[in-house]
């Protein structure tokens, strides 16, 4: 009897568990959260757009002085086509890199005080173009700028100078 | 082989607790890069998608503010819509489907509707489903705000539809969003 006793008593504390499918399991949870998890918030730019104006409304749009205007044709082929004023505009290309449009901005807003950069993303051009020049524009903190319409006077200067 | 079994578990349920799921999404964007440094909010955000082709997606998040959506909808176009379509509804993440299309849409099982061919949204001059959706999901929440999530190659042509239809629709401040440039140096 006293033997059986001991015996029950030394398989006890012996006792072991196996662990192994458990970790296992462990780690498959852990694998599993981690691939799936998104931990990057996407990043967002904020756009303010000012209301269309109603045909009824007594505050007309301000015309913008010519020789503060510069516009910024975005055009099909990944380049800017820009020129300062609107008549006897010489039209110019540059492009997305901070050589180009930023250097390009930089002087503008330096050279002409209440610069209003005006720009007009061709129909065809990428979301990705709009998005990198309102980038830019953020960069260089422009206080003035918007999104217009192109016109046909844009797009026979597009026309020409594609030629 | 305990402290293992201890940080494994402790890394479990970390992640367990601060996963969110990525949501299903009928179509793969790769968004524009930007230095913007603004993260978009996490709730009360309409996304409108824009993929590649130009096909728009619509998603609301909340599932209460969306049967809110389905029920206005559907008393706006005479559907009778079930409480089962309803519910997929509510739990529907991006949708591409033009109105006529939807209550059929619903219909369907998950899975079915998984290969089920998404139109997107018309939106243009002549018939405006977008702006209907806009609106209905402004009135059921008026917190929304309205995100725009275009792919690298989106034709202009298409942003600009919806931005004006946002014009119309009064929503003047809308967020674009977009992945974190890696910084290329002032050159």
């Amino acid at each position: 009897m006293a033997e059986q006793k001991r015996d029950a008593r030394e398989r006890r504390e012996n006792i072991e568990m196996d662990m192994n499918p458990m970790v296992d399991l462990a780690f498959l949870l852990l694998t599993f959260f981690m691939l799936t998890t998104t931990f990057a918030q996407p990043q967002a730019m904020e756009l303010v757009m000012p209301a269309k104006p109603k045909a009824n409304d007594p505050v007309q749009e301000q015309p913008v002085k010519e020789s503060k205007a510069l516009t910024l044709v975005l055009d099909t082929l990944d380049k800017i086509v820009w020129y300062q004023g609107i008549t006897n505009a010489e039209p110019q290309i540059t492009n997305y890199t901070p050589n180009g449009i930023r250097k390009l901005v930089k002087e503008k807003l330096a050279e002409v005080p209440g610069l209003v950069i005006l720009i007009k993303p061709d129909d065809d051009s990428r979301y990705l173009n709009l998005v990198d020049i309102l980038d830019e524009m953020n960069t260089v903190n422009a206080p003035r700028y918007t999104l217009a319409e192109l016109e046909p006077a844009d797009r026979a200067i597009l026309k020409s100078m594609s030629e | 082989m305990n402290p293992m079994v201890d940080l494994a578990f402790l890394l479990v349920t970390f992640f367990m607790l601060t996963t969110t799921f990525k949501t299903e999404e009928p179509v793969t964007i790769s968004p524009p890069s930007s230095q913007s440094e603004i993260k978009l909010p996490e709730k009360n955000i309409i996304t409108i998608t824009v993929d590649k082709t130009g096909r728009i997606f619509f998603s609301a998040d909340g599932k209460f503010d969306k049967e809110r959506i389905i029920d206005l909808i559907s008393q706006r176009q005479k559907w009778d819509v079930d409480p089962a379509q309803r519910e997929a509804f509510s739990l529907l993440s991006s949708f591409g489907v033009p109105m006529e299309n939807i209550p059929e849409f619903l219909a369907l099982t998950p899975n079915k509707r998984q290969h089920y061919h998404q139109a997107g949204i018309p939106c243009d001059s002549a018939k405006n489903e977008l702006s209907e959706w806009i609106v209905m999901a402004r009135i059921a929440n008026p917190r929304y705000r309205v995100a725009i999530k275009g792919d690298q190659d989106t034709p202009y042509r298409v942003v600009k539809h919806i931005v004006n239809t946002l014009l119309e629709n009064n929503v003047l401040r809308f967020n674009m969003i977009t992945e974190l440039e890696k910084e290329l140096g002032d050159g």
